[in-house]
């Protein structure tokens, strides 16, 4: 690989400070992509010092943390970027996600999502990751996914806090004469060390507002003060004392409750239907078609939810037939065909497989087939929205993570532009990619359409929530190796599966052009730090109209499971340790962290050591969404049934800003993961999900929670993120573990259709 | 009809069939109780019932006639936080935190039960989904919670 740049930690800090220092804080103020969304909506006296910061004339100071709160603590470790540079403290201000503007847009998800490797920083690589950052800025996507906001506002919220921070000093200067230099911030108030003199932010706000910020250089991380740090969560009081922070929280005045009966045929829409039954529940007062690209069906307008919930049962409804194969073995064929047929793209790979097959002995080859499901998100909060449609103007308060999204479609079903839609985006209970969808928002604009300008409030029902999902794709996986004694030197992965960008774009945006490979279901296989003489990766799209999109880890999510399981049986054949082999497999310079992490975790699983009859630990390896992390798993299997007793997880994402909230991520991420085992599937009949609810897709409850140990390294040269990257290595060091336990290879998920848990 | 809701006499018209969730949230405005399955599946919903910990989605209010109910609002003192609302705090427990609220009333409930609990009786008790999978830090608050209530 050619290299313009290589970057270590240090450098890259560095670099961060050089470009903030080199175009100052001008970055916002010079290169102002889109207007300050803060400018429009200030209030009367209020002090707006770029997209990120406000300052009230009592002198209250508000955060702006535009990336959805959904378990994360994103808003949090935002506001920590912001405070580090602004010189407050976090309970001197108020947090607030703020308005749907362009001006938010995630650069660093678009950058994130090339078909490079993370450790790839070939000229090739580098200008593809620029592009990306460019269309990201072009579409002005406020997104939070990928686990990409916090290396997003790395800079430049640093940059926005100390910006804001310099013109108040100015401010101050000018007021008591003299050199703003020599003034000093601590806790929102301003020093003259000289006088002895002192000036709150609140006193200057307005006068700072006004200042052109001067040339401002980041600090280093020596000096700071909040990050790095644990913080308490901006909003852990509210979340213990179950204020009303979520979208289903919302109550308005004159506010009436509606819920959706969606065609459980995704595609489909009603041969014919008999409202009176609905009407004729107490408190139901109406029902309405709906008909958007995400999907055609009723709503149900009612005095509250368990009326319209009652409501919707009651309406009769013949759906037409879905477009599609009605069941799971009749879907069967088309995997089949898929692994089976010659169109397929390729991402990444290096060598011949085909001439080291070729050359292979046949007791060299090692062949497997590995198959996983199609999941539902499950998110705790069923999906809402509450919409007002009042003079050509539509209001709509919802946990969204993309508000930007809910804007474009809102406006686009009600032929109204986009600036007449505002987004009031609240806390999430739940999002892991399902709530960056525009399904539930543009149900509830068209049923705000026959409310006579009443706010509507539109929860789903938990089954009508996990039955029109945008499911984790099903897919299959072959593979194949040549194995020596030394390892695989020949690796050849085909994997067959729905596209998820088409689907996500085709009810989104349906005029926009999908593109022809679809990077997630490649994604976790052929960017991971492994050196072969010869890979291949290739992925067959399978056709299937099932509206499919991005869960928690995305195509990592199954591409972790089949390839380090893989591995796992790659390194059984040649009789090494799979922790060895890794290593081995490891050996580029680039990949140094991985070796790190793995490790690590083997030093503080006790690789290696003597286990008992009946228990197991497994291994596995992933590099996703920038950060490297290694996970062994501990099972007993003395039962008969497997018990998860522990998990060590090392992760390495080259900076950590919040410990305690890492090692939350990372245990989210883990029991996220490993859920899916416990039973987690969704099945077809008649074209319909069967699965309606936690009696039939469940997850991990506190009886299976395994003890999580982890610990984070910080050598890696670039920032990676959190949010989703305890789930890939999850699974298969789980299944890894089951065979060391007790010998059995399981190629399905879940793997409680093939070994029992407690 | 008439509950007691965190103190307060409460008097409304429902259909003595709609489950106490619903009441409460759509038509007394309390929305601490969250929903999350409508089958007493989860426990998102949890409450106390005349101090008892039910899932009120599940719960006709009929059933509750007349009861005191206790939901997340009415467990802090003022504003001391309840011994559970603190060592939520303190351990961080809540991600999402939708599911917190009934975590945390089926947590107090327990410690009523049973002052000083055991790994097994965290297992056996605690039966609240949690999508966020932050069992380990529940199980740690509730054994800080227990140290703190018996002083």
């Amino acid at each position: 690989m050619g290299r313009i740049a290589k970057y270590t930690r240090r450098g890259f800090l560095g670099l961060g400070a050089l470009a903030a220092g080199g175009v100052a804080v001008g970055y916002y103020f010079y290169q102002r992509p889109y207007a300050n969304p803060l400018a429009a909506q200030a209030a009367e006296g209020e002090a707006v010092f770029n997209p990120y910061v406000k300052i009230a004339p009592d002198g209250a100071i508000t955060v702006i943390a535009p990336r959805a709160e959904m378990g994360q603590s994103i808003q949090t470790t935002l506001a920590a970027l912001v405070a580090e540079e602004l010189d407050v403290d976090l309970d001197q201000i108020e947090v607030i996600h703020g308005p749907a503007s362009e001006a938010y847009y995630n650069a660093a998800m678009f950058r994130m999502g090339g078909p490079f490797p993370w450790f790839d920083d070939s000229i090739g690589a580098a200008a593809t990751r620029t592009t990306m950052g460019v269309v990201a800025k072009f579409l002005g996507m406020q997104v939070t996914g990928g686990s990409s906001a916090t290396i997003d506002a790395f800079e430049k919220m640093r940059e926005a806090g100390a910006a804001a921070r310099e013109v108040l000093k100015a401010a101050a200067a000018a007021q008591w004469g003299g050199d703003a230099d020599a003034l000093t911030t601590e806790r929102g108030v301003i020093t003259n060390p000289a006088t002895g003199a002192t000036l709150a932010y609140g006193d200057v706000a307005t006068e700072a507002a006004g200042v052109s910020p001067p040339r401002v250089r980041l600090r280093d991380p020596s000096e700071w003060r909040l990050l790095g740090r644990s913080q308490p969560r901006v909003e852990g009081i509210a979340k213990v004392t179950g204020d009303r922070i979520f979208g289903i929280d919302i109550e308005l005045p004159d506010m009436l409750h509606a819920t959706v009966k969606m065609s459980p045929r995704f595609g489909a829409g009603a041969k014919s239907f008999d409202a009176a039954p609905a009407l004729a529940v107490p408190g139901v007062r109406d029902v309405v078609e709906i008909e958007t690209t995400t999907g055609k069906g009723f709503g149900i307008i009612a005095d509250h939810t368990w009326a319209a919930f009652q409501g919707a049962e009651a309406l009769e409804v013949t759906w037409e037939d879905a477009p599609y194969p009605a069941t799971l073995e009749e879907m069967d064929p088309l995997f089949a065909a898929a692994l089976d047929g010659d169109e397929a793209f390729e991402l990444g790979g290096n060598g011949n497989v085909d001439d080291a097959f070729a050359a292979a002995a046949p007791d060299q080859v090692l062949k497997a087939e590995y198959h996983v499901p199609f999941l539902a998100h499950a998110t705790m909060e069923p999906m809402n929205a509450t919409a007002q449609m009042t003079g050509g103007r539509l209001e709509i308060w919802t946990g969204t993570q993309a508000p930007g999204i809910v804007r474009l479609t809102t406006a686009a079903l009600l032929g109204i532009e986009a600036e007449d839609v505002i987004v009031h985006t609240t806390h999430l209970g739940g999002g892991f990619g399902r709530r960056g969808e525009a399904d539930f928002p543009l149900y509830a604009a068209a049923i705000a359409q026959h409310t006579g300008g009443r706010p509507v409030k539109v929860t789903w029902s938990r089954e009508e929530d996990t039955r029109h999902d945008v499911y984790r794709p099903r897919a299959a996986a072959r593979m194949r190796a040549v194995v020596t004694p030394q390892g695989p030197e020949a690796l050849d992965f085909r994997v067959a599966g729905p596209a998820i960008v088409p689907s996500v774009l085709g009810r989104t945006f349906p005029n926009f052009p999908a593109p022809a490979e679809d990077e997630p279901l490649l994604d976790g296989l052929f960017n991971q730090p492994v050196s072969v003489a010869a890979a291949h990766y290739a992925g067959s799209v399978v056709d299937l109209p099932i509206p499919v999109g991005f869960w928690r880890a995305v195509g990592n999510s199954q591409n972790g499971y089949f390839h380090e399981c893989f591995l796992d049986e790659v390194a059984e054949k040649a009789g090494l340790d799979p922790v060895e082999m890794r290593l081995n497999l490891m050996r580029d310079p680039d990949h140094a962290p991985a070796r790190g992490v793995l490790e690590r975790v083997a030093q503080l699983a006790d690789w290696g050591a003597e286990m008992p009859a009946g228990k197991g630990k497994g291994v596995a390896h992933m590099l996703s969404f920038g950060t490297w992390t290694a996970q062994v798993v501990q099972v007993d299997v003395s039962t008969g049934a497997v018990r998860i007793e522990k998990v060590w997880c090392v992760a390495d994402p080259g900076v950590l800003l919040d410990p305690d909230n890492f090692d939350a991520q990372l245990m989210s991420g883990i029991n996220f993961g490993l859920s899916q085992a416990l039973g987690q599937k969704i099945t077809f009949d008649q074209g319909e999900v069967v699965e309606g609810n936690f009696y039939d897709f469940d997850a991990m409850r506190m009886w299976q929670s395994p003890e999580i140990e982890t610990e984070v390294l910080q050598t890696a040269p670039k920032m990676g993120g959190a949010g989703e990257v305890g789930t890939p290595p999850a699974i298969p060091a789980l299944a890894n573990a089951i065979h060391a336990a007790t010998g059995q290879r399981i190629r399905r998920m879940p793997l409680s259709e093939e070994i029992d848990f407690v | 009809m008439r509950l007691t809701v965190n103190g307060e006499t409460r008097e409304f018209d429902a259909d003595p069939d709609m489950p106490l969730l619903w009441v409460l949230r759509d038509i007394l405005d309390v929305k601490g109780p969250k929903f999350g399955c409508g089958v007493a599946a989860c426990g998102a919903c949890t409450v106390h019932v005349d101090g008892v910990a039910e899932r009120s989605c599940s719960l006709p209010v009929a059933a509750a006639e007349g009861a005191d109910i206790t939901t997340i609002e009415g467990l802090a003192q003022g504003d001391t936080l309840h011994a559970v609302q603190q060592a939520w705090l303190d351990h961080q427990v809540p991600q999402c935190g939708y599911c917190q609220a009934g975590q945390i009333m089926a947590a107090a409930a327990l410690l009523n039960d049973i002052p000083n609990p055991t790994d097994q009786d965290i297992d056996d008790l605690m039966t609240n989904l949690c999508r966020c999978g932050t069992y380990p830090r529940i199980r740690a608050a509730i054994k800080t919670a227990a140290g703190t209530m018996q002083g």
